[in-house]
């Protein structure tokens, strides 16, 4: 489903992905690890199309579409959502205003009708509920005045609400207490654990896949996957730490 | 009738950032002409308006002087978005317990030259004040704001807040702020903050990446930028129809 070959990437000029490959099937979720710096966030944001980031080579594929040649919006219609590690405050633009022009957006770029008012309330409110967001928070300002936990609850809603097909989410699981993971990782499953789609966690800790089980762990060190295994492998860099598994 | 003889230029210090030529064509008359009201002890009036520009408009300036009586209230919102040179100008006399409540918006691209000049007078203790100006300018376009605040010695307990953003949009583009405190009351409270940057691009592409597209991105975090100058419309009609025409200009700005 997202296939990666041979991806290198700078931002400022230096290189940080060095020749990465992956690949994804539908209905799999995929654990990335890995140490700080490894280049974890920045395949994330390579993946999304954030401006700075620079791919110098290699391809990406999502459901056999070049996800390089498109647009960060046009990802986005495409079917890729990206979570976040630090969700941006965007003052002055409510929760359900920016939801909305998102989903009517993707919908247009898909040729589908735009939700009317109580169409997208509808959703909101049902996907809100699922995540234990109360609905009079998506009222407010995107993100502003949010504890860490919120936000992330708030990405997992948006994730609910956007329903896309392939989810990357930048660790979701920093900054959460043990109830809000359970909620997010329960989020996760309820929303991406379909035939069709398949989701790339990208996770400091193993804590986050005792909610959510990977079909695969990676190792992602010095901007190459250099392990790749199943879920114990996980539990055993937890264990050992990442220098005596990678050696 | 005219209050000052020779025609102001540059190197006055209220029209250091107006338009010289303008000036020149304009005509010492034509811009020592001010418009009062006066606002009677107790009454509130309100006035707003969304200045619009022509392609050919050359522009204007207003110059209009405000007396607010006693425990009255003078609100003025105003978007100017138009001609080569336009500059609203209001000089506010403020009686004991009196408020002066602006907010003001400039928006504008090519060789534009838009500014508000404010002179707020805290006649007489416990008045108060509150600006907002946001400016949105993109091609070689100026925004300005000049905001004097008065607090004479005997006017204590005088609240006033000014508060100016820029967001250019393009390089090139600039604005200009000149706040000017005058205080010789010791127990009042005064805050001033001017900021001028670019558009959130973090902002942007978290947008981007829920499949929102640039443009609108971009008017979605303009109206919520200039929608602070008219956050304190009290009708809600009223401001969305402020910041609606606001926003329309943009559409008409090919950025």
């Amino acid at each position: 489903m997202l296939k990666i070959d041979n991806l290198t990437a700078e931002v400022d000029g230096k290189p940080i992905l060095k020749g990465l490959a992956l690949e994804v099937g539908a209905g799999e979720v995929h654990a990335i690890m890995g140490p700080n710096g490894a280049g974890k966030s920045t395949l994330s944001y390579v993946l999304g199309g954030r401006p700075g980031y620079e791919v110098t080579g290699g391809s990406v594929k999502l459901a056999g579409v070049d996800l390089l040649e498109l647009e960060p919006h046009e990802r986005a219609s495409l079917g890729l959502f990206l979570g976040f590690q630090y969700p941006v405050e965007i003052p002055g633009v409510s929760f359900v205003q920016f939801l909305r022009e998102a989903v009517n957006a993707q919908r247009k770029a898909r040729g589908e009708e735009a939700y009317s008012g109580g169409e997208f309330l509808k959703v909101a409110k049902e996907k809100a509920g699922l995540l234990r967001l109360d609905m009079d928070m998506l009222k407010r300002p995107v993100n502003v005045g949010f504890s860490g936990g919120e936000k992330k609850r708030a990405e997992m809603v948006q994730m609910g609400i956007l329903d896309p097909k392939f989810a990357v989410l930048d660790e979701t699981d920093s900054g959460l207490d043990i109830d809000a993971l359970r909620v997010v990782g329960q989020g996760i499953n309820e929303i991406m654990r379909e035939p069709g789609k398949g989701v790339l966690l990208i996770t400091h800790y193993q804590r986050l896949l005792e909610y959510v089980q990977p079909d695969k762990v990676h190792v992602l060190a010095d901007g190459r996957i250099v392990k790749s295994g199943g879920p114990e492998l996980a539990q055993r860099l937890e264990d050992e730490g990442y220098e005596a598994v990678t050696a | 009738m005219s209050e000052v003889a020779t025609v102001p230029t540059t190197r006055d210090e209220d029209w250091r950032y107006a338009d010289g030529d303008y000036l020149a064509a304009a005509g010492a008359e034509a811009l020592a002409r001010w418009r009062t009201i006066e606002v009677a002890p107790g009454e509130t009036e309100r006035n707003c308006e969304v200045r619009l520009s022509g392609p050919e408009a050359s522009g204007f300036v207003d110059r209009l002087r405000v007396h607010v009586g006693k425990g009255g209230r003078y609100e003025h919102f105003a978007t100017i978005a138009a001609g080569r040179y336009a500059r609203i100008e209001i000089e506010v006399t403020l009686d004991e317990g009196a408020h002066f409540e602006f907010g003001g918006v400039t928006l504008g691209g090519g060789d534009k030259r838009q500014e508000f000049v404010t002179r707020t007078i805290h006649a007489a203790p416990n008045c108060t004040s509150n600006q907002v100006v946001r400016a949105v300018h993109w091609g070689r376009s100026v925004g300005n704001f000049l905001g004097r605040i008065e607090i004479p010695q005997h006017s204590q307990k005088v609240d006033a807040a000014q508060n100016f953003r820029a967001i250019l949009l393009e390089k090139g583009a600039s604005a200009n702020a000149k706040p000017e405190l005058e205080i010789f009351a010791d127990d009042v409270k005064a805050a001033h903050g001017a900021a001028i940057g670019a558009l959130d691009d973090r902002a942007a592409f978290y947008m981007a990446s829920r499949g929102i597209p640039p443009e609108v991105a971009r008017k979605l975090l303009v109206r919520a930028f200039v929608a602070d100058a008219f956050d304190s419309v009290e009708d809600d009609a009223t401001r969305d129809d402020l910041v609606e025409r606001t926003l329309a200009q943009l559409d008409e700005a090919a950025v």
